[in-house]
Formats: structure tokens, sequence, C-alpha cells
């Protein structure tokens, strides 16, 4: 029941400004408006594609904090789960260059998606096993992907061809709605239905109980029989995976090639999000679709040159509003309360 | 110095030695799996930075940001906060700072240097404050902000010195006009330059000696003052400084101004010292990599130092190490990052070296957790 309601609180906030955003652009959208007028650029369809485009990784990296952080495992290290989960399906595609499109961007998934599960089960390992603090060792994760992902990349490489739309029968059809929801590449679906799966996965089924309780009072899990550190690694490893996805989409479906550094904060923009939506995956989608939306602005207005603001300072943008919705937020956002602390059994400490 | 104390001292290098030489092995084994030569990278890394005068210039001019970079990182530490925003208060501390030494041409050099160093100083201190007064006042943590203000702070350089587009976009305040399409500030008057100890080809300046004089500063700070008590206080247990009465609020917003202003110091030295202008690709990976130097030094500022000096040789040796074996440079950085993570955790290193654990109190890494309290 309590569940409940913090769904609907915090929940709501989130999927409000979706929704919000996208009745002014149905709007805005049907009203015979010049297209450089600034009601275009700031809402018009190619805005929103834009934007639900920024907010598929974000959305993604934000799961992926939520896994982690459910069972009480502190995830800083999204960014370099997410930059390690893109090299790889850039290095797989590459070599499977000669195999028919789809088996060689499938492939470059499946790499990708085992690259971040290696960095959350390093993550798991290091935080539970070797008690390292979780958050220098989120830090480490973000240097060695960051590092190695350059020592291994070579310029030369070029991997040819990216995911496409598939665009989905009627819906697409209808307006507005139609071109930006159901006319997308398969790994933006993929996302958005994983976000309802991780939402009813966590408060619908035993596992979530488990993961949950894991995170909030691992002494009484352990008494009923919960293994904490069990859900701890598997959460941990399963959140790799979605940030390694996060990644795979950076490559296979957003840009197709891949370059050094190409993650650029979105990893810690996630934490945001994942901050900001109190811990819960709606809540988290709709906090990634807001700070999604400042960077679709920011495209569309340096795209349309209306303004007369400095580029970097609309580049700005997501950077300050992430700020503003971290000091913003927190105090009314609550973490689940084992978070950062390590769990022995009894008996088992030295 | 007596048997105890000494044994105690050999202990406490003990997990940083066998961080940094676990790493180095590692890392050969990444440079032979990808079909480099170890032995002949590690060989040109170390005649780059120790094989020839130049090489020992390097190394000593390197030294500099990473040691107060490592110092502002471990100032934030010993008050329990992480400070991954050294980056971004570097640049800030590089912008002021060249602002102070691009003008004021005829101002005397004892002024000057002293006035442009100071500027360095306050951007870095003001960009230090504000996760400070953030986290204070609304409990935002200081790994978000601090890693926001970081990508803010390179966009506001940039800014500063952007050359204009071709339709008619503004330059930047500090731009160079001489310079053309290309974004970058007009060179620091004569009278805003460090001083070198050994002029060019070594370019070693007095800049280092200031640093190195930071190392006596912060330890005067952190073990005899008050402020230092109070910090460190607050570090290691937050609920019995609040009931001891101190200031926490003050002290963490305090310890994050001064993390920003050695980050902004290092950025100002290198700025006045050794560039002599600025362009927005000078930023590089100091910030990330003075985290490294804060926990290999175990956020002791001796210890400090000497990491910080060994990871300068590692930048320093880097070039000659491309050039000889062909090993990219990149390279330096997995191994920077592996250090980290064996100095952090000591339980692999103990676990790897079947080394028994020691007393509790020779820990020496600061926890850190989300929620503030």
């Amino acid at each position: 029941m309590s569940s409940a309601t913090k769904f609907k609180r915090t929940s709501m906030i989130g999927l409000g400004i979706a929704v919000a955003l996208l009745i002014i652009s149905i709007i805005v959208n049907l009203l015979p408006l010049p297209n450089d007028s600034i009601w275009k650029v700031l809402f018009g369809v190619s805005t929103l594609n834009f934007t639900l485009r920024a907010t598929i990784p974000l959305a993604l990296g934000a799961m992926a904090g939520i896994l982690c952080e459910r069972t009480g495992i502190i995830n800083i290290g999204i960014e370099g789960m997410m930059l390690a989960g893109a090299f790889a399906g850039f290095v797989v595609k590459v070599l499977t260059n000669d195999w028919p499109l789809m088996a060689s961007l499938l492939a470059g998934v499946t790499a990708a998606l085992i690259a971040g599960a290696l960095m959350g089960y390093i993550h798991a390992l290091f935080s539970i096993k070797f008690k390292m603090d979780q958050i220098i060792s989120g830090t480490f994760l973000i240097l060695l992907a960051l590092g190695l992902t350059s020592y291994l990349f070579n310029p030369d490489w070029v991997a040819e061809g990216k995911f496409s739309s598939i665009a989905i029968p009627v819906l697409s059809e209808i307006p507005v709605i139609g071109d930006v929801f159901f006319n997308n590449p398969p790994i933006t679906y993929t996302a958005l239905i994983l976000v309802v799966l991780l939402h009813i996965g966590l408060f619908h089924t035993k596992w979530g109980l488990r993961s949950r309780a894991a995170g909030e009072h691992p002494r009484a899990a352990d008494t009923l029989g919960v293994n904490v550190n069990f859900y701890r690694y598997l959460n941990t490893t399963l959140g790799g995976m979605v940030a390694g996805l996060a990644g795979g989409f950076l490559v296979l479906e957003a840009v197709g090639q891949f370059q050094e550094g190409m993650t650029a904060g979105r990893g810690f923009i996630s934490l945001a999000a994942m901050i900001f939506g109190n811990w819960m995956p709606f809540g988290a989608l709709g906090a990634a679709t807001l700070f999604g939306y400042t960077q679709g602005v920011q495209n569309a207005l340096l795209l349309a040159g209306v303004v007369n603001i400095p580029r970097h300072f609309i580049s700005m943008l997501p950077y300050a509003v992430t700020i503003i919705a971290v000091a913003g937020l927190v105090g009314r956002v609550r973490p689940p309360a084992a978070e950062g602390k390590v769990y022995e059994t009894e008996g088992s400490s030295e | 110095m007596s048997q105890s104390s000494f044994r105690r001292l050999l202990r406490s290098l003990l997990i940083p030695v066998l961080a940094v030489l676990t790493a180095l092995a590692i890392g050969a084994l990444v440079m032979w799996l990808s079909g480099d030569d170890p032995i002949a990278a590690y060989k040109g890394l170390f005649q780059g930075a120790f094989g020839s005068k130049r090489g020992w210039a390097t190394t000593i001019r390197k030294w500099s940001p990473l040691l107060l970079t490592g110092l502002s990182v471990a100032v934030a530490f010993q008050a329990g906060l992480f400070n991954i925003g050294a980056a971004g208060q570097f640049m800030m501390g590089t912008v002021f700072s060249v602002w102070a030494g691009i003008h004021f041409e005829g101002m005397p050099v004892y002024l000057h240097i002293p006035f442009a160093l100071g500027m360095g100083v306050l951007g870095g201190m003001l960009w230090g404050a504000i996760p400070g007064i953030l986290k204070v006042t609304t409990g935002a943590h200081e790994v978000i902000t601090t890693i926001m203000l970081n990508y803010i702070a390179a966009l506001f350089a940039g800014w500063t010195v952007y050359a204009g587009g071709s339709q008619g976009q503004k330059p930047g305040p500090l731009w160079d006009p001489a310079a053309k399409a290309i974004s970058q500030t007009p060179p620091v008057v004569e009278s805003a330059r460090i001083p070198y100890i050994f002029g060019p080809p070594y370019r070693v300046h007095w800049g280092v000696i200031l640093a190195l004089l930071m190392i006596f500063l912060f330890a005067w700070l952190i073990n005899k003052t008050t402020i230092g008590f109070e910090l460190r206080t607050v570090g290691r247990n937050f609920k019995a400084a609040k009931y001891a009465g101190i200031r926490v609020g003050w002290s963490i917003v305090l310890a994050m101004m001064l993390a920003g202003a050695l980050a902004g110091m290092a950025g100002a030295i290198e700025t006045l010292g050794v560039n002599h202008k600025f362009a927005p690709e000078f930023g590089g990976s100091v910030g990330f990599e003075g985290i490294t130097v804060a926990l290999l030094g175990q956020t002791n500022p001796f210890g400090v130092g000497l990491a910080a000096f060994f990871l300068a040789a590692l930048a320093a040796g880097g070039a000659k190490m491309q050039f000889d074996s062909g090993v990219s440079t990149d390279i330096i950085q997995v191994i920077n990052a592996l250090m980290l993570a064996f100095v952090a955790a000591p339980a692999i290193v103990r676990w790897l070296y079947r080394i028994r654990k020691p007393p509790k109190e020779e820990e020496g890494v600061p926890k850190i957790s989300w929620g503030g309290g």
C-alpha cells in the first residue's frame, strides 16, 4: 500500500512532466505556426525526437542506478559502465561488419551487455568482498573505462550501419504521438518497456521485495532467510548490463561510431535523474525526460539559431538543470536506508 | 627514529607500494595482451622521466599541478567530502589568473605575479564554495554537483576565449584578435610570468617551490590549528562534531573553499609559469588524477607529495615511451586507475599477497556516503 501511494506522488511528478510536454507539443504542432517560430523550436516534433533520443541513455542509466541502489550498492560508476558497453558494442560491430546487418548489430548489443555486466560484477566484488568505498569503486570504474577504451581504440575502425527505425503499424499514424513514440529503433522501445518491467519487478514480485529489503534493512532480510549479498551481486551485475545497453544505444543506434569519452557525463546525469525520481522507475523516467528535453532544446536552439546566446551557455543547460534539480529535491526524496554500507552476516566479520 | 615508529612508517608504505607494483604489473599484462611490448614501454617511460636533464625538468614541472590537485582532494577527504570537482576549480583558477595576467601591463612584477596568482586562487575558491554551500543548505551531494560544475566550468572557460562564429556570433571577452580563428587568449604579459629557476629548454619555474610549500602549510593547518581539528572531526564523526559544538556547516564550506583554492592555484601556476596563455584544451585530466594522488598518498600531505611526484614521472615519461615503443600514452591512465583501485581497497592487496590485517587505526582511507549524515 505504501509503495502505491509513494508511486503516486513521485512518479506522477515525473510522468506529469512528460505528459505536459506532449500536450503542449500537440497543440503547437496543430497550430499553423511558421517553422522558425520560437514555439515550433521549443515544442516541435523534431525537438521531441531529439528529446527522446537524449532521454533513452539517461533513462537506461537511471534504471541501472535504481537496480544497484535499491539493494544498497551506491553506483556512481554508471558513466564507466556505459562507456565500456559502448566500446565493446563498437568493437564487435566492427569485427562482424561483413555479417548481415541485423546479426552484426545484435552481436554488438550482446557485447555491450556482457561488458556492462562485467563492470557491474567488478563493482559488486570490490564493494562487497573487498569492502572498498563504493564511491571510490565507482570512480575507479570510470577511470578504468576512460583509460582502457582510449588505449584500445583505433580511429581507423569503422562500424558500418546502425539500427534503423521500425514504424509500428497503425499507432505510428497518430499525429505527433505516432511520430515521437511509435517510429523508433529497437533499443528505444526496449528501454521504455524496461522501465515498466522494472517497476513491476521491484514492487510486485518476490525478487523485488527481497532486493528492496536488502537495501532497506539487510539485517531483517537476512533473518528472514534472504541472501542479502546474493541480491546485491545479482542486481549490481544486472544494473551494469542495463548501463552497458545505454552505451550500446549510443554506438549502435544513435551515433553509429565510437568516440573517446563519448558518454560525456550522461552517467552522472542519469544518477541525478535517479535521485530526482526518488529511486522509482517512472519517477526517474520523468526526470530523464526533463534532462533529455534540455538537451533536445539545446540542439534545436543551436540548429535554429533563433536566440542570440553563445552556444557555450546553451550547452550548459542540462548540467545547470541537474544541479538545480538535485539541490531543490534532496530532503524531499529518500535513498534506500542501508545504502553504501557493507553487510556482514553475524559471525562472518573478521 | 625509534624502532616501532620506523616499523609503522614501513607498514604505512606497504600498501601504496604494493598497489603501485601491482598496477604496473597489470598494466604490463594489458600491453602484452594487446600486442605491445611492456618492457620497451617501461624502459621508455623511465628514461623519459629520469634519463636526461630535460626528463627530470619535465617531471618536476608536472609535479606541481598534480601535487596541488592531490592536496585539494585530500583536504576535502579530511572533512569527509569527495571533491571530484578539482578539474572545474582548476579551470576557473586558470580563467581568473589569465584574465589578470593578460591585462595590467606595466604593473610591477612584485605586485602583478601575486595579484594574478591570487585571482586564480580566488576563482578556484569561489567555484569550490558552490558545492559546499549547496551541500550545507540543500543537502545536494557534492559528487553530483562538483561533476556538473566541471562541465559548466569547461564550457565557461571555452566561451571566454571563443573566437566567434561565421554567422556573427560574438567572440569571448578574453579572446586574442591576433589569433584570428583560433580560440585562445593573448600571451600573459612579462610582468605576470612566474620566473624560471632553470630557463628554457628546462622551464622549471618558482611555482613548483610554491606548490611544495603548500605541503607544509597543509600539514600545519590540518594538524596544528583549530580549523584543521574541526575539519578532521567533521570528517571522522559528523554527529560527534555537531555535539561538540563545531560549526559543521561552516567547516564543510571551508573545506570545499580550501580544496577549490588549491586546485585554483594549480591552474594559476600552470598558466603563469608554463603555458603563458589559455586555450580550451589545456584542462586535461588533472582533476581525476588528483583523486589518485590523494588516495595513493593516504591523504597525508607528505604522502601526497610523494604520490604526485610518482604520477608526474609517469606523465613526463609518457611522450618518450610512445615515441620509443609505440605504446599509446593512454596506458598511463589505465595504470593510474588500477593504482587508485588497489590503494583504495587494501583488502585486495592483502588478499593478493596474503598479508595479515593490521591493527584498526592504520586503514587510512576515509568513508563517504550519499546521505551526508
